[in-house]
């Protein structure tokens, strides 16, 4: 009885205790939040609004911004938009009010989807190459199996800038620079290493007696590699999929240096979005927020995992 | 059992397509060969993609080479830039503010996220909520937010110094926290700790929570004051995990690039110019691409000795 409420007040803190920790941690989350939540509330804004002094927490909210972000436009006199067919849309219609046409689409669009395409085909190519190398790890001998993890683990240590050199020029001889091609299998190199990781770790959790009756029962070892383990690794694998996918949607060194037009993705792109003037910070937050949602949303989706996939799954809880 | 519908179907339809041959001699692999059929790929990729152009650069590190004059006769000078490296201001000069930067940037992080994770442990109610409201910053794209932290730290307008100057009762243009050279290495600390805070937060929790509470209540028997338990056991016992954050902070910011890149690019003058933005200087627009690569060769050396303490302190804790 003593023993129990001894543990109780060591394993739950007083209730005075926990109420001051919740406080400090919530104070905390709210502050680490405003940044974010600023560039919402500024791509939300006018140009005007967004540089006004003091900074306006409420405001008339516009979708100038987004408007901005998607096209390209040109200044006019009031003259010659008097002379235009009337507006449209009511796009066209802001637009104009700020005495500019609308000349086109700007290359956000581009930029995103090529951030797509490199990001799950690098995705996929990470993810497949790491099943099958994590599976090899987990249940074989392999000779100098800790060597080899670590110098896999090794590659992905590597400052980016000084393995760009030789990529570029190597990139350059085989006509890879700037194609997604080149970085689809730039990403899977350096996304491999953690997925290679991570999924060993979970492949090591699926019991082997799980193959062994599937073995017995006449499957092959690929059968059973295909039709037990993977089922079972499914979580992870999808898991481990998300972070490769997060890391090639945020990469930005490689990105930069690599790319400049056919394969830019949207990291390097962002600064570039210019006003008259300087960037455009309504344009640019909205550039931005397009960005992060989707990342927000998978952080939430991995809240469970997320322990695991920044120490490359040493640590499980 | 749980079937994947997803990871099922892909993988049924790879190997629908793998031509019949190779399936059927695949199907009647040792294991042994399907050990290094499945191995192999993985590191051929990883020798293409990162070994060979390593040792590219160790050969173009003892040249004159210059990536933009390709053509240029190449002359063979040994170990001359790694003798011009040691003497050279510039480099040492990003060096220390590379150090500088680390050493600050983990050790605030480790205070404030072992102070969070220790909060955190107390296990308030919807701490799993806020738990994964401050992991957010962590999980985005620096370089994107590095940029958006420009505007923030703008002069007068900008939100950051506008809340700076309203709490500190100061004149919100009388400072500026990128133009300064003494506050231009604080702004890039402020955002890298922000961004990873929550990183060494969520390790700590781990580790936090790898202590059984019998030890505990081992510890209450004896009557050991909760300051007493704090200092021998939960610190000591948390170590391992906190080692095992710092290092990898101390990594990753060794490295740093793309946020300080876009929030100060370096300056002003060279005053956040870190280590890797002396590099891309070199390489990228001095296109010194034999000198850099010497750089590039020591910085590798660097990470990866730090890379074999981490994988040690990984397994220390994998233990556990």
């Amino acid at each position: 009885m003593t023993h129990g409420t001894l543990a109780h007040s060591v394993v739950a803190p007083g209730a005075m205790s926990r109420r001051i920790a919740g406080a400090l941690v919530i104070l905390y989350a709210l502050i680490s939040m405003v940044p974010l939540v600023w560039i919402v509330l500024t791509s939300f804004k006018t140009p005007t609004d967004s540089i006004s002094y003091p900074p306006k927490i409420l405001f008339a909210p516009s979708l100038e911004g987004y408007v901005n972000l998607f096209t390209t436009r040109t200044r006019q006199t009031a003259s010659f938009i008097a002379t235009l067919p009337p507006p449209t849309t009511w796009y066209d219609r802001l637009v104009r009010s700020r005495n500019m046409v609308i000349a086109g689409p700007s290359k956000y669009v581009p930029r995103y989807l090529n951030s797509l395409v490199i990001g799950f085909g690098s995705t996929f190519l990470a993810v497949l190459l790491g099943t099958m190398t994590a599976y090899g790890f987990s249940r074989f001998k392999v000779p100098l199996k800790d060597d080899l993890l670590f110098f896999i683990l090794s590659t992905r240590m590597m400052p980016p800038i000084a393995v760009a050199i030789p990529i570029y020029l190597m990139y350059r001889e085989l006509g890879l620079t700037d194609t997604k091609l080149g970085m689809i299998l730039l990403y899977t190199a350096v996304n491999v290493s953690l997925a290679v990781w991570l999924l060993k770790g979970f492949i090591d959790e699926i019991p082997r007696e799980y193959e062994e009756a599937a073995m017995i029962d006449g499957y092959t070892r690929l059968q059973a590699f295909r039709k037990v383990v993977l089922p079972q690794a499914a979580t992870g694998i999808a898991a481990t999929a998300i972070f490769c996918l997060i890391f090639a949607w945020n990469e930005y060194a490689f990105a930069v240096l690599l790319t400049s037009g056919e394969a830019q993705t949207t990291p390097p792109f962002i600064p570039f979005i210019i006003g008259e003037g300087g960037q455009d910070w309504p344009a640019v937050a909205a550039g931005t927020t397009l960005f992060l949602v989707p990342i927000v949303a998978f952080t939430v989706l991995l809240r469970k995992h997320l322990l695991r996939g920044i120490t490359f799954g040493a640590v499980r809880r | 059992m749980l079937e994947s519908p997803s990871a099922g179907t892909l993988i049924d339809r790879a190997a629908r397509s793998t031509p019949q041959m190779i399936a059927q001699s695949l199907r009647g692999l040792s294991d042994r060969a399907i050990a290094w059929t499945f191995i192999t790929p993985t590191i051929l990729l990883l020798l293409a993609i990162n070994i060979f152009p390593l040792v590219w650069t160790i050969r173009l590190s003892f040249t004159s080479y210059r990536a933009n004059r390709p053509n240029a006769p190449l002359r063979w000078l040994g170990l001359q830039h790694y003798s011009d490296l040691l003497s050279d201001p510039d480099i040492w000069h990003g060096m220390q503010v590379t150090a500088r930067f680390v050493v600050s940037t983990v050790a605030i992080e480790a205070l404030l996220g072992f102070g969070l994770a220790f909060l955190i442990d107390r296990k308030f109610r919807g701490h799993g909520f806020w738990t994964t409201i401050i992991l957010i910053p962590m999980m985005l794209s620096p370089a994107v937010v590095g940029n958006f932290w420009t505007f923030l730290y703008q002069p007068q307008i900008g939100l950051f110094n506008y809340v700076i100057a309203f709490f500190g009762g100061i004149d919100p243009s009388s400072f500026q926290m990128i133009g300064d050279v003494r506050l231009a290495p604080w702004s890039i600390v402020i955002v890298d700790v922000w961004m990873w805070t929550p990183y060494v937060m969520l390790i700590c929790l781990a580790g936090l929570r790898s202590i059984p509470d019998y030890i505990y209540e081992a510890a209450e028997v004896d009557r050991a004051s909760s300051w007493r338990q704090f200092w021998s056991i939960t610190l000591p016992m948390a170590m391992p995990f906190i080692m095992l954050a710092v290092l990898f902070r101390a990594i990753e910011n060794f490295k740093m690039f793309d946020m300080v890149n876009l929030l100060t690019n370096g300056g002003p003058g060279s005053t956040t110019e870190l280590a890797s933005i002396t590099l891309k200087r070199e390489a990228f627009e001095k296109w010194t691409t034999g000198y850099s690569s010497a750089f590039a060769i020591i910085l590798f050396v660097t990470i990866f000795g730090l890379a074999n303490i981490y994988v040690k302190a990984l397994n220390r804790v994998k233990q556990r």
